[in-house]
């Protein structure tokens, strides 16, 4: 089974990443982008019997730093 | 006096910091590897080096502060030994929740390597006896996660609270309000970005670094 974790920057935590693309983009010629925000996405191959629990408890303890970042599960 | 560097995969300033240590403080100072459970007994200071640990894999300090050794650290620093993290060894501080906040990529992106001058904001701390409160220092930083950030409200806590040790005296990397080293609520724990064990003789362009470490000698001797 396959969970995928998305982790982003909360809001009102600046980006200068996400800042760089922007800045990149526009440089390429594309107009209409107001913001981007860079983030992370985890793919998780693990068993069926896996708790939903634990995959938070996986989010919260390593995958995502709370202090600046939140994460979202989606399972297929 | 007993001492204490750990070495992560991708330390690089072990020898620096360790060289530091024994030559200004002459501390035992012994290079403990990151898979080790426990630490040598009745240390009266521990170091967390700068470096790359792990890569900087998923984000800087991440992977070194759920390695074994950390919890070992945790756990004498909840006992009042003394934990200098310096660079990576602050990010891995901070990701161990030792110290609040977080240290984000710099603000412009760049990696920053070059002299700064830091003000010390707070000489009661037993890491910041060896200065002049307000005195100003020049310290070299190297990092790309420099950019401390924290919530106001804990920004104003660390504050009020004297919990700032140093600040940048201009702006070198976005971090919030200046910040360059915070210090643990019990006084026992200090994070910074810049590196003072790289400004402990003259060679070195330098000794302002020497102070915190001779200023340690005489708080925890």
């Amino acid at each position: 089974m396959k969970t995928r974790v998305f982790v982003t920057l909360k809001n009102g935590v600046l980006d200068p990443q996400g800042k760089a693309i922007h800045h990149a983009l526009e440089g390429l010629g594309f107009s209409g982008v107001h913001d981007v925000r860079a983030g992370r996405l985890i793919e998780i191959e693990h068993e069926p019997d896996v708790s939903k629990a634990d995959l938070e408890a996986m989010c919260s303890k390593l995958l995502a730093n709370m202090v600046i970042e939140n994460f979202e599960i989606e399972q297929a | 006096m007993r001492a204490a560097v750990i070495q992560f995969p991708g330390s690089n300033c072990d020898r620096d910091m360790a060289v530091a240590i024994r030559d200004v403080m002459g501390a035992d100072t012994s290079l403990v590897w990151h898979r080790a459970s426990e630490l040598p007994q009745g240390l009266d200071l521990i170091a967390i080096p700068g470096g790359f640990s792990y890569g900087d894999y998923l984000r800087s300090g991440a992977m070194a502060a759920r390695s074994p050794v950390m919890q070992a650290v945790v756990e004498a620093a909840g006992r009042g030994v003394p934990v200098l993290g310096v660079c990576n060894g602050f990010q891995i501080l901070t990701e161990a929740g030792l110290l609040p906040g977080a240290l984000m990529r710099n603000a412009g992106i760049r990696f920053v390597c070059r002299k700064v001058t830091l003000k010390v904001e707070n000489n009661q701390s037993i890491f910041t006896g060896g200065y002049d409160s307000g005195e100003e220092i020049s310290i070299p930083v190297a990092h790309h996660d420099g950019n401390y950030f924290a919530d106001d409200a804990t920004l104003n806590q660390l504050e009020g609270e004297g919990r700032v040790a140093f600040r940048y005296a201009e702006p070198v990397n976005g971090s919030s309000r200046n910040i360059a080293g915070i210090i643990n609520d019990a006084g026992n724990v200090l994070g910074m970005m810049p590196h003072p064990e790289r400004m402990i003789e003259a060679v070195h362009g330098g000794s302002d670094g020497r102070r915190l470490f001779e200023g340690l000698i005489r708080e925890i001797a």
